[in-house]
Formats: structure tokens, sequence, C-alpha cells
């Protein structure tokens, strides 16, 4: 097959004087976010950039503006973003135990209209990306979640949710890696440590990973 | 390495921070460092040491500190009631202090983070690249923790002979009284109508009691956004995140690292030495800059401190 020039349309806006956003994408897109991740690499080999970090559709460029502009950089986003990605290898496999007894999974059950057993079945069914970590220290958006189970986020987010804890809002899926405030639906809980302080790079997950949930009694 | 001072009274919250570990926030971990990049590195250069070494950031309360060797400091950022042995003692000079001596912060005069450079630079715990103090994973610095009572504080070795009277002129210091922080339109700024985004740039807003390193809640018209929700992205110190409270938040050092509230506009690098003196119950007030504008901006601020390295 002869290699193609993609039309990807990006847009680039500045984040001030010394960053740069570029999306390519306003949906939650494995192929997007495909390329996201491999513009940030690319954009990261270059000396006027600090750190590139691909978002779900996007990549947010930091970047020295004694070695080069913004219009310059962003020229360079384009030519980089319209090559033909590199084949994704596949990201590391990820298997989840997860006891599913969060507090929220007979609110969510009821508001889906499904059963708990179903839930749990077409959560742990899927294998989930990695589409960004970020927020707070190694947290991952996961997904998509299939449609069955999606649900808003909750009105009212509680000011605490233990690490650990299973959930999901939206299309995503994810783990709470520290105790920390949080809106999403809390289905179950891992014993599996996703921050890890004494590692570097110091989260389990990468962008690109893949991860599979299964339930476990106790 | 010299044990060079030990801590009487913490102040309110002094941490070690340094230029930050902008690497780890792939992981999801915030970049840290000092707020005042400008006073931080304006100490560190008037003492000699590297603009990258580690200095005392303290934090509207400044610490008690007894010397226990011999070592060169300077004091800039935040204007404090600056004490050695209880008589005035300058700020923005390089000071030599003997052991036995006693520096103390006393009244705060007006900013809100001061910055302690010691010759030979600060010592602390080493955590992904940074000695920079990251409370919420209990890292670096001083074992992930602001000061306490007792502590000491470690220097290394000076690289250079000691120049005790080199100082930073006041006329080269950015203008910490002028509240005014000037902003570059952001991705999402269409998601504010033309009342909302008017009213950005002429109120003046608060910095509410609930602000600290991660970022500053502010109080002022409600400014509604609409749109759809955006897909989580990567975040840096300086956005404006305008959540759907439509009261702004702007991101500081240790920020969040992906969200998905609209970013409006974003603060351009050399106003966020100012962001980073305001106190809560301060007034802020922002201006619309060119992306132009704000790298003369940048570059009065490098000539400033290159002054100290000539």
């Amino acid at each position: 097959m002869p290699p193609q020039r993609s039309t990807v349309k990006v847009r680039i806006h500045p984040l001030g004087d010394t960053a740069l956003l570029a999306e390519l994408g306003t949906r939650l897109d494995t192929a997007v976010n495909t390329r996201s991740i491999a513009l940030a690499s690319a954009l990261k080999k270059r000396r006027d950039v600090r750190q590139a970090v691909a978002g779900a559709a996007s990549v947010t460029v930091q970047f020295d503006p004694d070695q080069v502009t913004h219009v310059a950089l962003a020229a360079a986003i384009r030519r980089l973003a319209s090559k033909r990605p590199p084949m994704e290898e596949p990201g590391r496999l990820h298997r989840i135990p997860v006891v599913y007894d969060g507090p929220d999974l007979q609110a969510v059950a009821s508001a889906l209209g499904l059963s708990q057993q179903k839930v749990v079945e077409i959560h742990s069914r899927p294998i989930y990306r990695a589409f960004l970590i970020g927020f707070v220290p190694g947290w991952a958006y996961l997904g998509p979640l299939p449609d069955e189970l999606v649900l808003p986020r909750r009105p009212d987010p509680r000011r605490q949710v233990p690490a650990g804890s299973v959930a999901i809002a939206g299309h995503q899926t994810g783990i709470y890696p520290l105790n920390s405030p949080g809106g999403w639906h809390l289905i179950g809980r891992t014993s599996v440590r996703l921050f890890l302080p004494d590692s570097d790079p110091p989260s389990l997950f990468r962008a690109g990973d893949r991860v599979k949930f299964f339930p476990i009694a106790e | 390495m010299t044990e060079v001072l030990r801590v009487h009274e913490p102040g309110l919250f002094t941490t070690i921070q340094d230029t930050g570990r902008l690497h780890a926030i792939a992981s999801g971990v915030p970049p840290g460092g000092a707020m005042d990049r400008f006073a931080h590195s304006a100490a560190n250069l008037i003492v000699g040491n590297d603009r990258s070494a580690a200095t005392l950031e303290c934090t509207l309360t400044g610490p008690g500190l007894l010397i226990e060797a011999p070592c060169l400091v300077a004091v800039t950022g935040a204007d404090f009631d600056l004490r050695v042995n209880g008589a005035p003692a300058p700020a923005w000079i390089a000071i030599s202090l003997r052991a036995g001596d006693e520096l103390a912060f006393a009244g705060r005069r007006s900013g809100a983070r001061a910055y302690l450079a010691v010759a030979g630079g600060v010592l602390g715990d080493r955590w992904l690249g940074s000695m920079s103090t990251n409370v919420m994973a209990a890292r670096g610095g001083m074992h992930g923790r602001p000061l306490a009572t007792g502590d000491v504080i470690a220097a290394g070795q000076s690289a250079m002979a000691a120049v005790t009277g080199r100082g930073l002129a006041r006329q080269l210091r950015p203008r910490y009284d002028e509240h005014t922080l000037h902003l570059v339109a952001g991705p999402h700024i269409s998601r504010l109508g033309a009342d909302a985004r008017a009213a950005l740039f002429s109120s003046a807003f608060v910095v509410s009691p609930d602000s600290n390193r991660m970022g500053y809640r502010l109080e002022g018209p409600g400014l509604e956004t609409s749109g759809e929700e955006l897909l989580s992205f990567g975040l840096v110190a300086g956005a404006l995140q305008l959540p759907s409270s439509g009261q702004p938040i702007l991101l500081m050092a240790d920020h969040q690292t992906a969200g998905g509230y609209p970013v409006v506009a974003t603060v351009v690098s050399a106003s966020m030495a100012v962001a980073a003196q305001l106190a809560p119950g301060d007034e802020v007030r922002f201006a619309e800059t060119s992306i132009e504008t704000a790298l003369q901006m940048r570059a009065v601020q490098r000539e400033a401190l290159e002054s100290l390295t000539s």
C-alpha cells in the first residue's frame, strides 16, 4: 500500500506564550488517540519542546520561546500530524481483579434498568484503552465504556473516594489511585496499586495501555 | 553538605522548592516547583547558585531560623519585615550570616511567598528528578512535608566565592503591587458570550481563601460558558479554567495535569511571578495581551536576572 497523507484537521491554540494545545479531534476515538500519543512522542524529541502530553484527542505542548516561535512550532505540529503515524504496538495488557461491591452499584443498575450481575458482566467484558494519564498521579481515563453503561456524573461529587475504587461516568471508566474527591459512580474496588511513587514513571498505566477487569469474590 | 539552618518556627507553610519535575506530568504528577520563578531564580543568582537550585518557599507567615554554620543567604519575593538578631535586614541582596545568628521573617507587608536561597543550594529529598516538596504524594524536599520545628536544613558546597552585597535593584524586580495579570485568549474563549468576555477583562476578582499551590479560586461575576462537555486534555500552570459554577480557577504550580473544563485564557509567563504573590483576599484584574507583548515582558525579566550573573 502506498504511503498516504491523511487529512487530519489540527486546530492549534495558544496556551499563553510558552505552550500550545493541538486538537486532533472532538470524540473519544482510538485512532485519534493513537495519533495524539504518536504526535506527543514525536514532539518530545525536539530540543525546543520542554514537554508534550497527549490528551484524549489532543496534545499539550510546552516549549521554550527563546528557541522557537509559536507560529513555527504550530507549522511543525501540522507537518508531523499529517504524517501517517507509525503502526502502533499494542499497549501492555493489565488484568485487574475487581470486587464489584461499590456503594453505587445498586443505584447504577436501577438507573440503567439492568441487574447488578449484568452491570458487572458488561463492565468486565471489554478490553479498555488508557486514553490519557493525568488529573491526579496514576489516574487513567479508560474507555470506551459500552453504551449500555453510560450515565452522567453524580450530581453531588463525594468529598472522599477511597483509593482503589473502580468507577464509571459517561463513556469512561477508571480507578481512583489516591483518596480524593470524585463525582463518578463507584461500582467496585481493586487492591492493585496504580500510583507507584517509588518507581519512575510512577504510574502503573501508560497512555495506550490496555486494561481488562475481571470479577473476584473478595 | 553542611547543616546550615535549624528551624525554630516553621511558619505557616514553608517548603523546599526548585524548578519542579515537568517530565512527571505524563504520569499525572503535578509539575511543582517554586510558584514565583523570578524571585526563586533571583535569590539563587544573588548567592551565586544555579537558578535551578532548591530554595525555601515561605508562605504568608515566614519561619524563624537559627544559623548553624556560616553561610551566605538572600531573601526575595514577598515583602517581609526581615530581621537578623532582631535588627532589620535587607531583602533582594546577599547577606552573610554567622553560626548562632537568628534569621526571622517578622510581619508580612505585601506579597504571599518569599524565597530564601543559601549559597550552595538547599538540599532535600530528590523525587522524580526534583527536590520540590509534593505534599499529596509525601515525597521530595523535607520528606514530602512542610518544615516543622527542629528540622535541620543542609546546603550543598558553594561553587562560587561569596559575594556579600550583590543584589537586585528595585526597578529590576516585577511590579508585585500591580495586581493586573496579562492573559492570552485561550482555546475555549469562544464558549464565553460577549457579556461574560467583557466581564472577564473589566471586573475585579478576589482570591478566595480556598486557594493554594494547586490553584486559586477567584470570586467575581459569574462567567457562564456554553457548549458540550470537552474531552480531557493536558493543562499548564497559568491556565484559567472555567468550571460550570462560572467562578474561574487559575492553575498554579501543583495543578492537576489534565482536565475537561474550558480554558478561556492563560496568564502569560511573565505575569506568573505576580500571580504567585497574590494572597487570599487580594483583588486581581485581567488584561488581554498579545503573545508578542508577553514575550517582551518575558525578555525584560530575563535581562533583569542576567544582570545578576554579569
